[in-house]
């Protein structure tokens, strides 16, 4: 005989710290997992399809994937944002995209998409937390 | 697409998006805050094109 686990009994099961970091973990490869985990469909379909749609289209704005320059402050805390992203990052970086065309009239939005993409994820790992301890 | 305002207010649908539901539960309340933030997001970019008009590149 099968069973269904409601949320509840899914959100004590997580609170464990093992759990816990499995449940950030695939929060962060894919945006919304967290949630969809916690039994929270809506708001992991929503975050899935925003967030990866975020990304691509700065990619698709010739925005840039920064690299880790611990000299240049500002371009390693973007290229932080866009690890926050996650899943999509690892896609571009497999598929050697998000080189950033700096001469687009649209490279400085792709950036803007493309770190806030990552920055947003980042809220909606937390969030997935804050349910899995029980907070929400 | 290269228009500066569509950009906006595709980035600002986005982000609106994901707060209201982020920040809310019931969809009523995710529809209001998101279409709140959309809206505010969308008059300060152009209050703030307006305020930028008389200055040169």
């Amino acid at each position: 005989m099968t069973t269904k686990s409601s949320a509840a009994e899914r959100t004590r099961a997580a609170a464990e710290p093992g759990t816990l970091v499995l449940l950030c973990l695939a929060a962060w490869v894919i945006p919304g997992a967290g949630h969809l985990w916690m039994g929270r469909r809506q708001k992991g379909i929503v975050f899935l399809l925003a967030l990866t749609a975020m990304f691509f289209i700065g990619l698709l704005l010739h925005g840039r994937i920064f690299p880790f320059e611990v000299s240049e402050p500002l371009v390693a805390l973007a290229a932080v944002a866009n690890v926050l992203a996650g899943g999509p990052w690892m896609i571009a970086r497999m598929l050697d995209a998000g080189g950033g065309i700096v001469t687009a009239a649209t490279y400085e939005s792709g950036n803007c998409f493309l770190i806030v993409a990552g920055l947003l994820n980042f809220l909606v790992i937390l969030d997935a937390f804050d349910i899995g301890m029980g907070r929400k | 697409m290269t228009s500066h305002f569509l950009l906006i207010v595709l980035f600002s649908f986005f982000v609106s998006l994901v707060f209201g539901v982020l920040l809310r539960d019931q969809p009523r309340q995710q529809l209001r805050t998101g279409a709140m933030m959309f809206g505010g997001f969308v008059a300060t970019a152009l209050v703030l094109g307006w305020l930028m008009y008389p200055f040169p590149l």
